[in-house]
């Protein structure tokens, strides 16, 4: 083997993976010492969430050879979470959670260089996400993972033959752990299932029926329920139950504890009050580690390609002994989200009553009675009657001026398709292009009048 | 994909100056989901739909039913929806702003509606919970009380609830507790 003069340092494992050939490296994977460079100075990697997940994955990469990482957090850090969240100490309560975190692995760990960001996912405009090469998700929310994958399946085009290109994608590694129970899976938008392709994974929760609450309460958690769902309107009114403040916590967990004595049930405490009106499932550091580790390689492999990258949703079990299973899943090639969109190609002078009715004639649509949207605006809807109104006077308008003179953007449509004789009601992303403008696309591929 | 950052990582220098545009509002999969919901409704006409912050936002909303049958004829009960963005994986939080004397509905506005809570599934829809809260209108039942007296009566004295929803409706007092006029 040729002599790279080793650094007999920090990388010297990860060179065995990158400075060496192998017959399971992806098939642009270049051995050598400029892959461990660039690795260093071109990925740049956000991490989603500091809290246990996201302190491991802050490690795991900055260990693993990352030098470019950001942290976004809005949380502040509590003393139950030191236990597991091990780059915090007890005189670092009250303190942010990204910004600590930043602060550790950077003392720690030379050459890294972690830039931390104190505040909700949501504040951040869509630019920010666009930055980043992959982003590595340590969450515990089914909301906060759907709106970083719709910010990451945005960024994702196609081309004219409906494969995704490449440079459009913004590959994401998820992990998620409950008490002993984790996954870690890898999401290249348009290429594996993306977050909502596969929602249903997701099991619903559980919810108890009110009046089960009011009248018949069986469980320490049915009390603690009745206190949070009933009780609290009952007596506060107006004021909106708020989980992250411990005075109404407190005050929940008391009323809790009433209900419990009055009904002779066991086991109401204040960290089960906090789990079952947080939704909170204990976290086990362990589980953590493990999904981390997993998460960490995959971020990994996919910068590098010194492997084949996890295809593409690896589950594991801790509970008895300890079992992984990886699942190939599989794409919904309708999704809303991460789908191609059917592209339509129409004149700046068509307006939106002229596009809904060319919708109808569409050979890869006929959708008849088409509601339209276009960035979280509505520009026309069938039904209700009120909203009819309200956008009627949108159909007089030209779709370029309504989508704000863009020269492309997807929209969304619904309406009635007629398959095989049969109506069925379905939801569409459409691709529109306008003809003549800057952005128009490969004019032999258009799909339709 | 090493070298794809690199040349990504030239052109963000390069652009960096370029850019600016104004953030985009991103809409989520369950505003989708629910846009289609909202334009297919197929309300019958004892309910009504209102969108207090206008068109473009479905979210939240409001419905007011009018029964045209049962104890509850002629009454108008108005209900917010508050829809989330991981709609339909959870259901949409329904509370009634409308006082009413109903076994299953209760003081606070709280609704036991099996579809709303533990028997909710993503192919449900808008539709279905209307409906379904339609349904409790012509059918009240006393088995999943809320309003323990309101069920007690329903379940002793159908007659007695009758004079009380009737009362109640008009505006007047059931006890000890008043409910204002909605009809
Ligand atoms: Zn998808």
């Amino acid at each position: 083997m040729a002599d790279t003069s080793p650094q007999p340092s920090r990388s010297r494992d990860l060179d065995k993976l990158l400075l060496r050939p192998g017959n399971l490296v992806g098939p642009r994977f270049e051995p050598g010492p400029e892959t461990r460079d660039d690795l260093q100075a071109y990925a740049r990697v956000l991490v989603v969430g500091a809290g246990g997940l996201g302190c491991e994955l802050l490690k795991d990469l900055a260990l693993t050879g990352f030098r470019n990482l950001d942290v976004i957090d809005m949380d502040r850090i509590e003393v139950t979470n030191l236990n597991r969240q091990f780059l915090f100490r007890l005189e670092d309560v009250g303190k942010p959670k990204a910004e600590v975190a930043a602060k550790r692995v950077m003392e720690r760990i030379s050459g890294v260089n972690i830039v931390p960001h104190f505040c909700r996912i949501e504040d951040k405009d869509i630019s920010f996400y666009n930055d980043f090469n992959i982003i590595a998700l340590g969450l515990d929310s089914i909301e906060a993972r759907s709106y970083i994958n719709g910010v990451a399946c945005s960024f994702l085009e196609y081309d004219s033959y409906n494969n995704p290109r490449e440079e459009t994608i913004k590959p994401m590694v998820d992990g998620g752990t409950e008490g002993f129970k984790g996954h870690a899976r890898v999401i290249l938008p348009g290429i594996t299932p993306c977050f909502e392709c596969t929602i249903w994974l997701f099991p619903p929760q559980v919810k108890f029926p009110l009046c089960t609450l009011a009248e018949t309460p069986r469980t320490a958690a049915h009390c603690i329920e009745y206190a949070h769902l009933i009780k609290w309107n009952e007596v506060h009114g107006g004021t909106a139950f708020d989980p992250d403040d411990p005075e109404h916590m407190k005050w929940v967990y008391n009323e809790a504890l009433k209900r419990a004595e009055l009904f002779g049930i066991p086991g109401v405490t204040y960290s089960l009050t906090q789990g079952v009106v947080k939704n909170i499932i204990p976290a086990i550091a362990s589980t953590n580690a493990i999904i981390s580790a997993a998460c960490a390689l995959e971020t990994l492999k996919i910068a590098t390609e010194c492997s084949k990258t996890l295809s593409n949703y690896l589950s594991y079990n801790g509970t008895q002994g300890v079992h992984t299973k990886v699942t190939e899943f599989e794409r919904d090639k309708d999704c809303l989200v991460c789908g191609p969109g059917v592209l339509i190609e129409v004149e700046p002078s068509v307006t939106l009553q002229k596009f809904i009715y060319l919708l109808e004639e569409h050979p890869k649509l006929w959708l008849s009675r088409a509601s339209v949207s276009h960035q979280g605006k509505n520009l026309y809807l069938q039904a209700p009657t009120v909203l009819e109104e309200m956008t009627r006077s949108n159909l007089s308008q030209t779709l370029f001026n309504l989508m704000g003179k863009v020269t492309r953007d997807i929209v969304h449509v619904n309406g009635t398709a007629t398959k095989n004789d049969q109506k069925i009601s379905c939801m569409r992303k459409l691709l529109v292009v306008f003809k003549g403008t800057d952005g128009v696309a490969d004019m032999d591929t258009a799909g339709g009048a | 994909m090493i070298k794809l950052f690199k040349v990504k990582e030239k052109q963000r220098e390069l652009a960096e100056n370029a850019s600016g545009g104004a953030p985009i509002k991103k809409q989520t999969a369950g505003e989708l989901r629910l846009h289609k919901d909202i334009s297919e409704l197929n309300l019958p006409k004892s309910c009504a739909m209102h969108f207090p912050n206008g068109k473009d936002d479905l979210m939240n909303f409001e419905v007011s039913i009018r029964p045209d049958e049962g104890y509850y004829m002629g009454g108008t009960f108005l209900f917010s929806f508050q829809v989330s963005p991981i709609y339909p994986h959870e259901a949409p939080k329904v509370k009634c702003k409308t006082k009413v004397y109903h076994p299953n509905i209760d003081l606070e506005g709280n609704v036991c509606l099996n579809i709303l809570r533990e028997d909710w599934k993503p192919v449900l829809n808008i539709n279905t919970v209307i409906y379904g809260l339609y349904h409790l209108f012509t059918e009240p039942n006393y088995e999943d009380p809320l309003n323990h007296d309101a069920a007690a009566v329903l379940r002793e004295n159908p007659k007695l609830f009758e004079s009380n929803v009737r009362r109640a409706m008009a505006g007047g007092y059931v006890g000890q507790i008043f409910f204002p006029r909605c009809m």
